[in-house]
């Protein structure tokens, strides 16, 4: 019985499929269905007003969703390319350091314990405009007019990202840090011997070497972008006047203050392809990156 | 100069670390200042007192009097125990299948798993509330582990398929041909070696059902079922915050999880990059 068991691959992995199946392939099913009805929480029997693709008429015609949409791909956009780099940049200087690098390393992690709701309320809190750490640090050097920089039309969007670059910093720095413990020291002295500064060392040698790290830490970013709901949903809630609204805010907005799912799901799905896509993206690239490596 | 350049790269790694470090700190040290103090203006920046007066309302012996912080807390242990148990064990049979056995289709299930992962919580919780209302499970402690168990899945097959690889098949074959079953084999053999791995997935995943809000937030609704992430909004009210309540929980929730992550975070780089670069 145990030989059969341990032998059969598709039995290994079926509980797996069925936790999935159960969690994520049947609820995306129902609220794809419910995405074509007029389905109100408040009215149970609309489940079965079957509207069509009326849902998605209107949510091509809503100028606000894709205002929300935009936004999203472009906080993502930012976000992700400041973590890569910042981490990146965290990574080359510890490898730098010799004495007490393992303690820094461990330091280095720390944002990634926090919950995102955590990171919302903690910057949250030190974005305050009357009693925030960063309002009062500023008072002591004589800057007295209290910045209100979760209210402000311009500063809001741009305090989250600090928010979300904190907190996911980390997971780059690690990985790349990881990655450059990894490389060999041959190339590098040979290529000194033969004349490189450090930056062709660093562009020739570090970097492609570097490249399925950052894959990796992409696709497993790409995993969570979901949760930068979590941060804006504690910080601003999508204010002031929406300028903070993220695809994921609207759809809760849509779907739990105003009740209304069909609609809400219809957006979710939207949500649900850009997850993906970023994900997938990232994933073949990573295939490709190790391919090119020749690490099989 | 090289004294000048050298002084200036430990004064960006200073800085690096106050910035990484401060926020944490500051939460930590307004944990045990009474809210006054947070309030007052212009700031005082050290504690004239230190005060556990947030956490005595929390966890006082005749039941709370703020916020039932200890029911949270135990949900959120109970939670997210199981849901780590479960997922560890379903997903180390994966990571096991994935890394051992060549089968039609492997690559794409593996990338479905990870794109089922993909999908974000606030999307995935409109059907699930509607659905578990439905079963009946909604505001259980069970209904929220069998979603963390799905959630936590795909992460536990990448980082344990990336150990189970780093150990050579030759050592389970060689228990075989001495007469263990592959079940003896895996167990006496394969698993203690991938031990190191599995412990840095399940913290992974205890850390992940330890920390969501977007599904629990939806999914859970008394005190019977509500973990702390979602706990801590009691502090929040429409216009004002209780910031020194709200830094407490913060530091229920945070001391467990920083223990849990530096116990293990050596194999948790491992695991992520072995079972990345040479998948």
């Amino acid at each position: 019985m145990n030989r059969k068991f341990l032998s059969s691959p598709i039995i290994l992995i079926l509980p797996s499929i069925l936790a999935i199946g159960f969690v994520i392939i049947i609820p995306l099913i129902f609220s794809f269905y419910t995405s074509f009805t007029s389905y109100k929480l408040t009215r149970p029997d609309s489940l079965y007003n079957f509207v069509g693709l009326r849902n998605y008429e209107r949510l091509i015609d809503n100028a606000k969703f894709w205002y929300a949409f935009g936004r999203t791909i472009l906080f993502l956009a930012i976000v992700l390319n400041l973590e890569l780099l910042f981490g990146l940049g965290i990574a080359l200087l510890i490898n730098k350091i010799t004495w007490g690098q393992r303690t820094l390393r461990t330091i280095m992690m720390f944002p990634m314990m926090f919950s995102p709701i955590l990171v919302g309320f903690q910057w949250k809190y030190i974005f305050n405009d009357n009693i925030g750490l960063l309002n009062n640090f500023l008072y002591l050097f004589g800057y007295e007019s209290a910045i209100a920089w979760l209210i402000d039309k311009k500063l809001a969007m741009g305090s989250i990202m600090v928010a979300e670059i904190w907190a996911n910093t980390a997971i780059f720095s690690i990985l790349l840090l990881a990655g450059l413990l990894g490389i060999p020291r041959d190339p590098i002295e040979a290529a000194r011997v033969d004349g490189c500064n450090s930056w062709q060392v660093f562009k020739h040698i570090t970097l492609p070497f570097l490249m399925p790290f950052i894959f990796i830490a992409l696709t497993i970013r790409s995993l969570d972008v979901g949760r930068a709901y979590d941060i804006v949903h504690i910080m601003t809630g999508g204010g002031p006047a929406m300028r903070t609204e993220l695809i994921w805010t609207m759809i809760a907005r849509v779907g739990y203050k105003d009740a209304n799912m069909g609609y809400a799901n219809a957006m979710s799905y939207v949500s649900i392809i850009l997850s993906i896509a970023f994900t997938y993206y990232f994933f073949t690239k990573l295939v490709a990156a190790r391919r090119e490596l020749g690490q099989q | 100069m090289k004294q000048i350049k050298n002084i200036g790269f430990w004064f960006l790694v200073l800085f690096l670390l106050l910035l990484i470090c401060l926020p944490g700190i500051w939460i930590f040290v307004s944990a045990f200042r009474p809210n006054h103090e947070i309030l007052s203006k212009p700031a005082n920046w050290i504690p004239d007192r230190w005060t556990i007066f947030e956490f005595t309302q929390m966890f006082s012996i005749k039941g709370y009097v703020s916020v039932p912080a200890f029911q949270y807390l135990m949900n959120s242990i109970i939670i997210s125990l199981f849901s780590t148990i479960i997922a560890i064990t379903i997903g180390m049979m994966g990571g096991y299948a994935f890394a051992r056995f060549n089968f039609k289709g492997k690559n794409k299930i593996f990338l479905g798993l990870m794109l089922a992962r993909a999908v974000p919580g606030i999307s995935l919780s409109l059907p699930l509330f509607i659905l578990f209302a439905k079963l009946g499970i909604i505001n259980t402690s069970f209904g929220v582990i069998i979603v963390y168990v799905a959630m936590n899945v795909p992460f536990t097959i990448w980082l344990t398929d990336g150990f189970f690889r780093q150990i050579p098949k030759e050592m389970s074959e060689v228990a075989r041909t001495d007469g263990c079953t592959r079940f003896q084999a895996f167990w006496n053999v394969e698993l203690p070696l991938a031990g190191p791995g599995i412990g840095a997935a399940a913290i992974f995943s205890f850390l992940l059902s330890w920390n969501e809000y977007a599904l629990a937030s939806v999914l859970t609704r008394t005190i019977e079922s509500k973990t702390l992430p979602i706990g801590m909004m009691d502090y929040l009210d429409e216009f004002t915050i209780n910031w020194a309540g709200m830094c407490a929980i913060a530091v229920v929730m945070i001391v467990p999880a920083v223990i849990l992550t530096f116990m293990v975070q050596k194999h948790l780089v491992s695991g992520l990059t072995f079972g990345g670069v040479k998948g």
